[in-house]
């Protein structure tokens, strides 16, 4: 049943998408949320759309898989749309007691749910199409400046890439425990609350030791390695900037001009 | 009546996914009450799987199992009822223990069951001194014993139930051979003298045959044979076709009789190897002082 919870949802492939740096991934990622929030005039949001539905269908991962993504992000978009709808002022279309709708509502309303389901659509498809290794590797590599300043970059890459790493072993572990307990009588199922959180101590106990003596295990097999953080470390995959990762950028930087011109000079429908 | 028995079980994975894989398929077993039975069968074979179904951990996608003559799936509510009288050991079972002594820990079976303090109290000491360890243990935390105190601490919480049923996953994995020789002693009195049923699930032919009775052999989700050490033994060109080895001195004794010797093929362990190989000896009129 634990097994069941997915972590991450890379889509492996081989795509142009998929082998951009990871890095300008990153950037491009941050520059799109940027762009999005950019865009007043609605006549741009079909250029905000474009640029992540083209990604989509160069990476071949399919619609259906990025529809799913959006599946749970739905309570909050209609959220946000219902306060936008009844809180803006402007030209009253529909009343009643308090509750008003005015045009300048539904249509900020419109506007917030389109932007949040692209920001998931355009974040998601960086997750979709980046390996987590290869995300911390980028994110390490873009955060290697603030080393001067002490920032542990390195570090901080490699416990994000433990921690991935050792989340589906931890599941595997909790399932094994659980079933172990329950074997001695353990019910975890029935009971007021307090005795449910009573009955997780019989897994929570064990499932900590073991997690404990497995960093234990991997130190020790680290430093048999002789790992010693990230001073003077040479990587075995360099990562490169190709003409994919340039052309890309040149579309995103197109794509972001064309926003901010529609901004400027074309006038809103609105 | 047969204490365990099963009606075409089945277990299939990730039903309806592309990763959909059967643990185990049309599984009819029949074990009588006492047998002491050793449960063989490489990685993947489905010992795990159907082991989990004896006591409900697991439910089965079609079939029925039946402890007692009772189905166990009748009322999904008394489940644990069946927890109680089938105790299962599961493999590495030390990384299981929470409590802060070794007493407390082997008591969370008993107490789950609903004892009376005094009545707990006894089976933890008769566990205890079933599996080996010492009445001072009993205060410690379980943390600081050694590796293989754990595991008969861990063995001890499950016999400490009193199951009619003792199911042991790999009891030995990662012992020396002494502690694993201890541990198998140790189960096999315990089944002497309760007269209990006892599963042992074991890589090791020469573990099972030196202890069960009789062996279930599984391959590949499917039984592929229940029957006596014997008879089991007999099929070894079967058994080694499927990657299990058969004991390295019945292997010999094979050879042997291959070569036209008269020696029994039923030899299992050394001792049994020393006697045969005597008397073949002796029959061919060697000094008798040999």
């Amino acid at each position: 049943m634990l097994k069941d919870i997915t972590l991450g949802q890379y889509f492996p492939g081989n795509s142009a998408i998929h082998r951009m740096d990871p890095r300008m991934k990153i950037i491009l990622t941050l520059v799109y949320i940027a762009m999005l929030f950019a865009v007043s005039n609605p006549l741009g949001l079909p250029v905000a759309f474009a640029v992540p539905l083209a990604a989509f269908l160069i990476a071949r991962i399919p619609l259906g898989m990025a529809l799913k993504t959006l599946k749970p992000m739905i309570p909050i978009v209609l959220f946000t749309a219902v306060l936008n709808m009844f809180f803006v002022d402007g030209v009253v279309l529909w009343q009643w007691s308090f509750f008003r709708i005015t045009v300048d509502g539904l249509y900020f309303a419109g506007m917030m749910a389109t932007r949040i389901l692209l920001l998931v659509l355009g974040t998601a498809l960086l997750t979709y199409t980046t390996s987590p290794i290869s995300l911390t590797d980028g994110i390490e590599r873009l955060l290697s400046p603030l080393k001067r300043i002490h920032f542990p970059a390195h570090e901080l890459a490699m416990m994000m890439t433990i921690a991935l790493r050792f989340i589906p072993t931890l599941i595997e572990e909790t399932d094994k425990i659980m079933s172990a307990q329950k074997a001695r009588g353990a019910d975890l199922e029935s009971g007021g609350l307090i005795e449910r959180a009573k009955a997780l101590i019989p897994i929570l106990i064990p499932l900590f030791v073991s997690a404990f003596r497995r960093a234990e295990e991997l130190a020790l097999a680290m430093e048999c390695r002789c790992y010693r953080g990230g001073e003077g470390r040479t990587r075995m995959k360099q990562l490169h900037l190709g003409p994919v990762d340039w052309i890309s950028a040149a579309v995103m930087a197109a794509g972001l001009a064309a926003i901010l011109l529609i901004n400027l000079f074309v006038p809103s429908v609105i | 009546m047969s204490i365990i028995r099963t009606e075409h079980l089945t277990h299939v994975y990730s039903e309806g996914t592309p990763f959909r894989s059967a643990g185990i398929e049309d599984i009819n077993l029949e074990i009588e009450r006492g047998e002491m039975v050793g449960v063989i069968g490489h990685t993947g074979s489905g010992k795990s799987t159907l082991i989990q179904h004896l006591n409900g951990l697991l439910k089965p996608t079609s079939g029925r199992v039946f402890i007692d003559g009772e189905d166990i799936w009748a009322d999904p509510k008394q489940i644990r009822r069946f927890r109680f009288k089938v105790g299962l050991v599961f493999q590495y079972p030390e990384y299981q223990l929470f409590e802060e002594t070794v007493f407390k820990d082997i008591a969370f079976g008993p107490g789950n069951m609903g004892l009376a303090p005094e009545e707990i109290e006894r089976r933890v000491h008769d566990a205890v001194q079933f599996v080996g360890l010492s009445p001072d243990t009993l205060q410690k935390s379980p943390f600081e014993l050694s590796g293989g105190q754990k595991r008969r601490v861990a063995i001890a919480g499950v016999i400490a139930m009193e199951p009619e049923v003792l199911i042991l996953d790999e009891p030995c994995a990662g012992l020396d051979p002494r502690g694993r020789d201890q541990i198998l002693g140790q189960i096999r009195e315990y089944h002497e003298e309760r007269g209990s049923t006892v599963l042992i699930v074991s890589h090791s032919m020469e573990d099972i045959a030196k202890f069960a009775h009789k062996v279930l052999v599984m391959n590949g989700a499917h039984v592929f044979d229940y029957d006596t050490v014997d008879r089991i033994f007999s099929r070894a060109d079967e058994i080694e076709a499927m990657g299990l080895s058969i004991p390295q001195i019945t292997r010999v004794f094979m050879g042997l009789r291959a070569r036209g010797l008269d020696v029994p093929a039923n030899v299992y362990t050394v001792e049994q190897g020393r006697e045969a190989f005597l008397k073949a000896y002796r029959a061919k009129g060697g000094a008798a002082g040999a």
